[in-house]
């Protein structure tokens, strides 16, 4: 018997994209300019994360017509974010055949108290995490992917380091868990006993874990995954830099040879100048995206 | 000497797994000594642009072929299954390929990530009933030249062959529990 979107479908896919590089792009064009560059898949969206901190306003999901555009432009797979608990939002770019939904907090939240409830759907989910039991509260809601949040458009990696270091250590501490003592951890972390009890079994998350919020130069990409994200999602970094397709190419470059120190020195030369960047201690609570959504 | 699993990106750490289980060492293979030196080669899911680029910048292409001409055994599933075709129809740009087994391939066959599917499959040479194999934005090959054994089908559409010492797989064996296609390979070479 065949079965359409199954758990390991939408896994699997999340699966095809490790070692691989994101990349946020507003137009057709920037999308070819990401495949061309060796990007897994591109994530649609009608302004980069660091236009949106600048411009203020409502966030929302991206036009449908940009988003076919992108569609219609390359082979990859093309994702999508949609407001944290819009679900109407992701009906929608389920509907236009999007590959993936990014329930995002970069854009603005629909829902204060609820996430999209994501066994509903047949496209697989991607959520933003800041620590362990976000991430495994997201996963209980049927995310097929978890990605850290960092600090989107900051061109700032700390936040991202931050925030999978986080993720990392408490992993390691469930696995040095007895069994009597995983329900009083589900208890703290606020998290799905059951899915606890696998981390604490297997050592790692039950679906891909990748970085993303304020990956700026092949360095931040490699350190990110020398601390154990399997895959880069690159936000403002690329399309806010100076040279793109060069920087693009070296993001790519160094997160298939994160641990290979000479490549990365490699290709970090003559890429042109990173995006600017904030200093997010400066930031002011309201102005932080990462705060958004539990 | 160990199999290698390409690590350029994609599914990398199932693929590894699994040779395991099929009882052959198995390691992760990303620069040219590395290829040269694998006893077999296999090419995982993952994305078949990036990683045909990579392999190009790289300087992966040669020793790839060089371990195909020398009779050592290659498999390719999904995206590696279309680095290997001679013809990739539906391709981006200028998509850098091996091109090493005579079959023609079209990818995302069967439409985007909302119609990937799990189907049962009788795979010719595999004992003990179907193999459960997981299609995800999956290639077909769309022909295949004489030489080329047929080894399954889904809804007509060639999904698995043989040629020689290289297996094309257009699903993700890796991503079961049953690793009866990785004992196939392992025993090809």
């Amino acid at each position: 018997m065949a079965e359409k979107s199954t758990w390991r479908n939408k896994v699997g896919l999340a699966e095809m994209l490790k070692g691989g590089v994101i990349m946020d792009v507003t137009t057709a064009e920037q999308a070819k300019i990401a495949e061309e560059a060796g990007a897994v898949a591109v994530m649609a969206l009608e302004r980069v994360p660091a236009d949106i901190r600048a411009q203020g306003g409502v966030a929302r999901m991206a036009d449908p017509v940009k988003i076919k555009e992108i569609m219609a432009a390359v082979t990859i797979p093309v994702m999508a974010k949609c407001r944290i608990g819009h679900f109407a939002e992701a009906q929608v770019l389920e509907a236009l055949g999007v590959d993936f939904v990014d329930e995002s907090e970069v854009l603005t939240p629909a829902d204060e108290q609820y996430h999209v409830d994501k066994h509903r759907f047949k496209v697989p989910f991607v959520c933003g995490c800041r620590n362990l039991g976000e991430a495994l509260r997201r996963i209980g809601e049927a995310a097929a992917m978890i990605r850290t949040k960092g600090e989107a458009g900051s061109g700032n990696v700390v936040e991202a380091v931050r925030h999978m270091r986080l993720v990392q250590s408490h992993i390691r501490r469930l696995t040095t868990l007895r069994s009597d003592e995983l329900m009083a951890a589900a208890k703290e972390l606020d998290a799905p006993y059951e899915i606890v009890c696998e981390v604490a079994q297997a050592g790692k998350l039950p679906v891909p874990n990748f970085a993303a919020g304020g990956i700026a130069t092949p360095a931040d990409a490699s350190l990110l995954m020398q601390l154990g994200a399997e895959a880069v999602f690159v936000g403002s970094g690329i399309f806010k830099s100076n040279d793109p397709s060069a920087r693009a190419r070296a993001i790519v470059e160094a997160t298939t040879y994160y641990d290979k120190p000479e490549v990365v020195a490699r290709v970090s030369e003559g890429i042109g100048e990173a995006m600017a960047g904030l200093d997010v201690a400066k930031l002011d609570e309201k102005e932080l995206l990462q705060t958004r959504g539990w | 000497m160990a199999f290698g699993v390409l690590a350029i990106q994609g599914d990398v750490r199932e693929h590894l797994e699994a040779l395991r289980r099929a009882g052959v060492e198995a390691q992760a293979v990303r620069t040219p000594a590395e290829v040269a030196a694998a006893h077999g080669l296999v090419i995982p899911g993952g994305e078949s642009t990036t990683i045909g680029k990579l392999v190009a910048r790289f300087g992966l292409m040669e020793p790839i072929r060089g371990l195909v001409r020398e009779g050592r055994p290659l498999m390719g599933t999904c995206a590696g299954m279309i680095l290997m075709a001679k013809t990739i129809r539906a391709a981006a740009n200028d998509q850098p390929a091996l091109g090493v087994m005579d079959i023609a391939v079209e990818r995302n066959a069967f439409g985007r990530q909302v119609d990937s599917f799990e189907a049962d499959l009788e795979v010719k040479g595999i004992e003990g009933g179907p193999v459960r194999a997981v299609f995800i934005r999956a290639p077909v090959m769309s022909a295949v030249d004489n030489g080329v054994d047929v080894l399954a089908t889904h809804e007509g559409r060639i999904v698995a062959a043989r040629q020689g010492n290289m297996l094309a797989l257009a699903f993700h064996p890796e991503l079961t529990e049953d690793s009866r296609l990785h004992d196939y390979f392992v025993k090809m070479g």
